[in-house]
């Protein structure tokens, strides 16, 4: 890694003076009980090399066989992203060296991807939605994993080597691949990182994927240039290589919009290379330069047969294909009756399956929001964790909910029981049991708690007999106070009013 | 028609990593010249209507169902590998990390 410290220009700056052209490519892993082109089963976290077979380690003689439920899913993310699904397409190889590419060339789609000229609509936090351009998905495998041994530490020289777990090499990718994204502006951090979240939303509900990030089976690959102005010629790019998280793919947006608009203010130019992304940093530095290297001599897979995807088996699948996030955001919406501000609020904290859920247990919409953008969201804020991470389940919201509409709580009851389920003090009911929660619906105890409130301001209790009402809430909290706010506050107002009219 | 250069030839070489000495090189660019322009005769007589043809077999969906099978045991995977420790296959140093 580079020590040289880096000129940044300040992010604000940089795009005030310069047009950020975006791209992404990002690879999903297919969620399959199967390799791309051979039986061995997928694996996560098992013993190296025990999930592999002569395909995986292209041994000479191995002949590859095509996955077909990849290929379905392949059509199916292609759908999912408008694009055209190819009537023929063809595998190619994608010829380099490298020890995780065992038979020396990665098995890839070059010029007949299976899908091709799609779009998908990001939605942005402040509820507007941009348009990403699709050119191409494509299908391939990964590669194998390694392991660097030794390293810069490494005292003693050649005692570096690097370890190799072909497991998750065979595993179906596919790759989808931007067009330069424009017109972001500012705004071009969080376009990105929509768009990666977008793509994970919708592999996840289209059943192609777990697309789990902290284990990489979704990973981006950012490619960034500047230019003076929107109606300038693209500039250089560079390409960040595997950014592996929502947050990443913003930060590594970022920083290269400032280290770019550095190099150009300095009167240099941008080398079109490969960058790597530091997390603990927040840095990139230079990998590989694009050059002869990057020259993968591409030519048709001669091993495999071309796909021919019938045109009644893609309707079929398109037919077949579940309602997509964004399409099911607006339905849930219209059904809820909440306005956008907070139907976005309420995305952005992650809480539509949590709504959605307590809804079905029988709270209202209403409530079952207030409950989980209110206090919950305020608890989950302090405990630094997500809301579906809180101790409650939706089914007990919509038990609280019940006890409330049954009248056997108040609202301020409520959030007592509330923090005691989230103590672990058990379900709603128990919590309102075993802390003596109900509220008090026999009058013998209210009208105790009036008559001493009565007496003890007695100048209130004048004024409220001479029929002025103004300072009968005085009465009403001291009563509330009184009995630990488990009396209902309409029924002390009664019984107040019965009490002096009385006496 | 082409002719293929020395210095292509070395190109090519040096991407597949197989080292030529300047004596092969020279052969090589000669021979592989022939076979390039040999095939180049071809596109005299493909008209445009004529596609290009990269799988010669009527073949197209040949597709396995997805269903997993054994397996390599992982002594087996490495009973070929040159080098081999704790389960994985020993390779030199790669310079870029992954």
């Amino acid at each position: 890694m580079s020590t040289q410290t880096v000129d940044l220009v300040d992010y604000d700056e940089a795009v005030a003076r310069f047009d950020p052209v975006l791209g992404i490519e990002v690879h999903v892993e297919l969620g399959t009980r199967t390799k791309m082109f051979d039986a061995a089963p997928q694996t996560f976290g098992e013993e190296p090399n025990t999930a592999v077979t002569p395909v995986s380690l292209g041994l000479p003689g191995a002949l590859p066989v095509v996955n077909g439920t990849a290929v379905e899913y392949a059509i199916r993310i292609g759908l999912a992203l408008n694009c055209q699904i190819a009537e023929r397409c063809r595998f190619a190889r994608k010829n380099y060296f490298y020890p995780d590419v065992p038979k020396n060339f990665q098995t890839s789609q070059y010029d007949e991807p299976i899908a091709f000229d799609g779009w998908i609509d990001v939605e942005l936090e402040d509820g507007s939605t941009f348009r990403v351009e699709i050119e191409r998905a494509h299908m391939e495998e990964d590669a194998g994993k390694n392991t660097h041994v030794g390293g810069s530490t490494g005292r003693i020289h050649g005692a570096e080597y690097s370890l190799v777990d072909y497991n998750r090499a065979g595993i179906p990718l596919v790759e989808i691949v931007t067009r330069p994204i424009t017109g972001a502006g500012a705004r071009v951090p969080e376009v990105a990182r929509a768009y990666v979240q977008t793509l994970r939303d919708i592999f996840r509900t289209l059943g192609v994927s777990e697309a789990r990030m902290e284990r990489g089976n979704v990973r981006a690959d950012v490619n960034l240039s500047l230019r003076p102005t929107p109606e300038s010629p693209l500039g250089t790019r560079t390409e960040t290589k595997n950014v592996n998280s929502f947050r990443s793919v913003e930060r590594a947006v970022r920083y290269e919009v400032s280290r770019q608009a550095a190099v150009l203010d300095a009167g240099g130019t941008i080398v079109q290379e490969t960058r790597h992304w530091h997390e603990d940093t927040g840095s990139t530095t230079p990998g590989r330069v694009k050059s002869d290297a990057e020259d993968y001599r591409y030519f048709p897979e001669p091993d495999l047969v071309p796909i021919a995807p019938d045109r009644a088996w893609v309707e079929e699948i398109r037919a077949a294909l579940p309602e997509l996030p964004a399409a099911r955001r607006r339905r849930l919406q219209g059904e809820w009756g909440y306005a956008d501000a907070e139907m976005r609020d309420v995305v952005n904290a992650g809480a539509i399956e949590l709504i959605e859920a307590t809804i079905a247990a029988g709270a209202s919409p209403a409530a079952a929001r207030k409950w989980w953008m209110g206090e919950l969201a305020r608890t989950a804020k302090q405990q630094e964790v997500e809301l579906a991470e809180l101790p409650i389940t939706p089914t007990q919201i919509g038990e609280l909910q019940a006890l409330v509409d049954a009248g056997r709580i108040n609202d301020k009851l409520a959030r007592q029981v509330l923090e005691g389920v989230l103590a672990g003090e058990g379900g709603p009911e128990q919590v309102v049991v075993a802390r003596g929660l109900e509220v008090v619906s026999d009058d013998g105890p209210l009208l105790e708690a009036i008559d001493a409130a009565l007496a003890g301001q007695p100048d209130i209790a004048a004024k409220i007999r001479s029929g002025n009402l103004g300072p009968v809430g005085a009465i009403i909290g001291a009563v509330m106070k009184a009995t630990r706010g488990q009396a209902d506050a309409g029924r002390v107002r009664e019984l107040v009013l019965e009490r002096v009219a009385q006496g | 028609m082409s002719t293929l250069s020395r210095d292509e030839v070395a190109r090519v070489a040096a991407l597949a990593r197989i080292d030529l000495t300047p004596a092969e090189l020279d052969r090589l660019a000669g021979e592989l010249d022939v076979i390039v322009e040999s095939v180049a005769r071809v596109s005299e007589v493909a008209t445009p209507d004529v596609p290009a043809t990269s799988h010669p077999l009527p073949l197209t969906n040949v597709f396995r169902a997805d269903v997993p099978e054994a397996p390599l045991l992982a002594a087996d995977a490495l009973a070929g590998a040159p080098a081999a420790r704790d389960g994985k296959f020993l390779v030199p140093q790669i310079l870029e990390e992954d």
